[in-house]
């Protein structure tokens, strides 16, 4: 979304996407007229923030081909992802990772690591012999900082949560892929590991020439990574610039509610507001909170 | 915060962002005045597995006091949870051993070893005197039955007859916030927020002298946070209530604690009030889950996190148990497990810079205690 130079055609891009869950009174507009655009090059990061229910994955689930709009169009190379023949549909997959918020739920416990990997190799043809095949692993785990041994071989279980979200890093590293959809990435590490998987994207953007569209509740995540953001309030775009434009001068009372609702670690900055002052920035922003009387 | 370099300051006067107005955490005394409410005494849970002896809570002290509220942080693992569960003898697990003590006062007669009571006896302490919000209760509301009838079930569980109960809904939910109608609703027609504050109204609903909440925000949007933050802080003064939280999120404790302690692999490596704790954290562990925290308004640089990873709980590293994923790891921690005590006030070299440790910090590292010998710390 930077304004200066657009390539013709954006690796991937979504124009007035629209998505409706239900119809009628239970309708619900997941995603109303989103668009963005991610060119190929320079690589880029895009965090796109909100509130649960704000729209953010769903907006990430339509990049990823996974949930076909209602309306409008998610493009990869121009191509509208959802009618992809199927030769394309490989190539959009190898060019297109993701990386989801549930490092527990994601593997299949009954199988160790390494199928992981060599499902992935296999699929897309990434190497002729065994040695290859060990090489691509041994480096995808090097650029994730894993010791293979503390790896391979062993069960999901074995490992920590912020290991096996780095396998999902490593996993999509083996693909080289031009953009990766981390939807919640960090979520459900511990602070002390959300640290070592940010500055993994931020290497694979520097040193691999990586994008990342970067989903989050977080506001802080998004000032570290830094690149543009997004912020969706209720389905809509609200408010998109740089990081540091949206962040020092936030233009939509709902990015200032973000904003000003991160907990500083500092105890000489502690809020004074009570919840009823809270609920009236709430109101402002457009996002009281509701139960299913004032809803109706 | 952030010990960046030898001998800088440790306050931060980098300004970008408009910050809301905010004011200093209340100048409540450094220590604790009240009575000492809950007493943990060396409390150590273990757990026989065919693996070996899991210990995951090793030794924990702490005191929490009357209308204080007591933060315990520490990342996933450290044993948080267990230690809060086993105050409230709810731990089901079998082959369970317990050691040392937790000291309960309650309102009326004498003290009581929580740790020796049986289920009759516990079961009229649990909501009278001790309520608990366990992790993710808010999605454990039953569906089908409405939200006022739930917490009148727990009055009447506790011994309030079922009228009394019911009379005293609306005042409890006036106090988390609520709105009366709320009583008529269904769990799923309410908001995240909205149905934590229900959990927290059948906390306070039978008057408790300490509410034990484990991660009452997490997973709560950062605006909602905010308000059961607000809200668990006016209960303390309304309600003079004793609370303590558990959270792995330290900017939580730092807008809502008096006093913090830091677990790390089943014990508590650092305790004292939450302003100096945070502004100058001593023990590694706690310096770095402090610098891992990006914040908005410092320069964008790369934070490390803390390398490497939570030890289990059946083979503890030996000496100090952060030792191996610790930056300035002395030859003593190899072998000498440090004891949580008084840290020797003074100038101390922290391996970061020298630092000016105040009188009354706890911690349990080799770089601040007096037992360790001088020779085997930094010169």
């Amino acid at each position: 979304m930077s304004e200066s130079t657009r390539p013709a055609v954006p690796l991937l891009e979504l124009r007035d996407a629209t998505t409706i869950f239900g119809s009628g009174a239970q309708e619900t507009v997941a995603n109303d007229h989103v668009s963005l655009a991610m060119a190929e090059a320079p690589p880029r990061l895009l965090s796109i923030v909100g509130e649960s229910g704000s729209g953010k994955t769903t907006a990430a689930r339509t990049l990823l081909g996974l949930q076909k709009p209602t309306g409008g169009q998610a493009l990869w190379r121009g191509k509208d992802i959802y009618a992809l023949p199927k030769r394309d549909m490989h190539a959009f997959r190898s060019e297109i990772q993701a990386v989801f918020q549930d490092p527990y739920g994601i593997f299949n416990p009954f199988y160790k690591i390494n199928r992981v990997f060599d499902l992935t190799i296999k699929k897309f043809n990434l190497a002729s012999s065994r040695q290859d095949r060990e090489g691509l692993i041994e480096d995808a785990l090097r650029v994730v900082n894993l010791r293979p041994p503390d790896v391979l071989g062993r069960y999901p279980h074995q490992l920590s949560g912020g290991e096996r979200q780095r396998v999902m890093l490593a996993r999509a590293y083996l693909m080289k892929p031009k953009l990766i959809v981390a939807d919640e990435a960090i979520s459900m590490l511990d602070v002390a590991v959300r640290a070592v998987i940010m500055n993994i994207l931020l290497d694979f953007k520097e040193q691999a020439g990586m994008s990342t569209v970067f989903i989050t509740h977080d506001l802080s995540a998004a000032h570290y990574l830094g690149g543009d953001i997004m912020v969706m309030r209720r389905g809509q775009v609200v408010e998109t610039g740089t990081v540091d434009r949206v962040l020092q001068a936030p233009e939509h009372p709902y990015t200032r509610l973000l904003l000003d609702s991160i907990p500083s670690p500092d105890p000489d900055e502690r809020w004074q507001d009570d919840v009823a002052a809270i609920a009236r920035l709430e109101e402002e922003a457009g996002v009281a909170e509701r139960d299913v009387v004032t809803t109706a | 915060m952030a010990i960046t370099g030898k001998d800088e300051t440790m306050t931060d006067t980098s300004t970008a962002s408009p910050k809301p107005a905010t004011q200093p955490a209340p100048a409540r005394p450094t220590a604790p005045t009240g009575a000492p409410l809950l007493e943990i005494q060396d409390l150590a849970i273990h757990f026989r597995s065919a693996r070996g002896v899991a210990r995951v809570v090793d030794g924990t002290t702490l005191t929490i006091h009357q209308n204080e509220i007591v933060g315990v942080a520490g990342e996933s693992g450290s044993g948080k949870t267990t230690l809060v569960e086993a105050i409230l003898q709810i731990i089901r697990f079998p082959n369970r051993e317990t050691h040392g003590s937790v000291m309960f006062t309650p309102r009326s007669g004498p003290k009581i070893d929580l740790m020796k009571t049986n289920e009759r006896q516990m079961r009229r302490l649990r909501l009278n005197e001790i309520a608990y919000v366990p992790q993710g209760s808010m999605n454990s509301l039953n569906p089908v039955a409405r939200v006022g009838d739930q917490i009148v079930d727990g009055m009447v569980d506790h011994g309030l007859g079922k009228r009394e109960a019911r009379d005293r809904v609306p005042g409890i939910l006036e106090r988390v916030g609520l709105e009366q109608r709320v009583a008529k609703l269904y769990p799923h027609e309410l908001s995240g927020g909205m149905k934590q504050r229900v959990i927290i109204a059948i906390a306070i609903s039978m008057n408790p002298s300490l509410i034990i909440a484990d991660e009452p925000t997490t997973a709560l949007d950062v605006n909602v946070q905010r308000k059961i933050l607000a809200t668990l802080s006016k209960l303390r003064d309304d309600l003079n209530v004793a609370i303590m939280i558990v959270s792995h999120d330290l900017p939580v404790h730092a807008q809502l604690v008096d006093r913090i302690a830091v677990m790390y692999a089943g014990q508590i490596v650092e305790a004292g009030d939450i302003r100096s704790t945070v502004k100058l954290p001593l023990h590694p562990y706690a310096r770095g889950l402090m610098n891992a925290i990006p914040s908005i308004g410092k320069p964008r640089e790369r934070l490390e996190g803390i390398k490497g990873a939570t030890p289990s709980p059946l083979s503890w590293p030996p000496g100090c148990r952060f030792h191996n994923r610790c930056p300035h790891v002395m030859d003593v921690c190899q072998t000498t497990p440090p004891i949580l005590a008084a840290a020797e006030p003074g100038d101390r070299d922290t391996g970061d810079g020298i630092v000016l440790v105040q009188p009354g910090r706890e911690v349990a590292c080799h770089l601040y205690l007096e037992s360790t010998p001088k020779e085997a710390r930094p010169q």
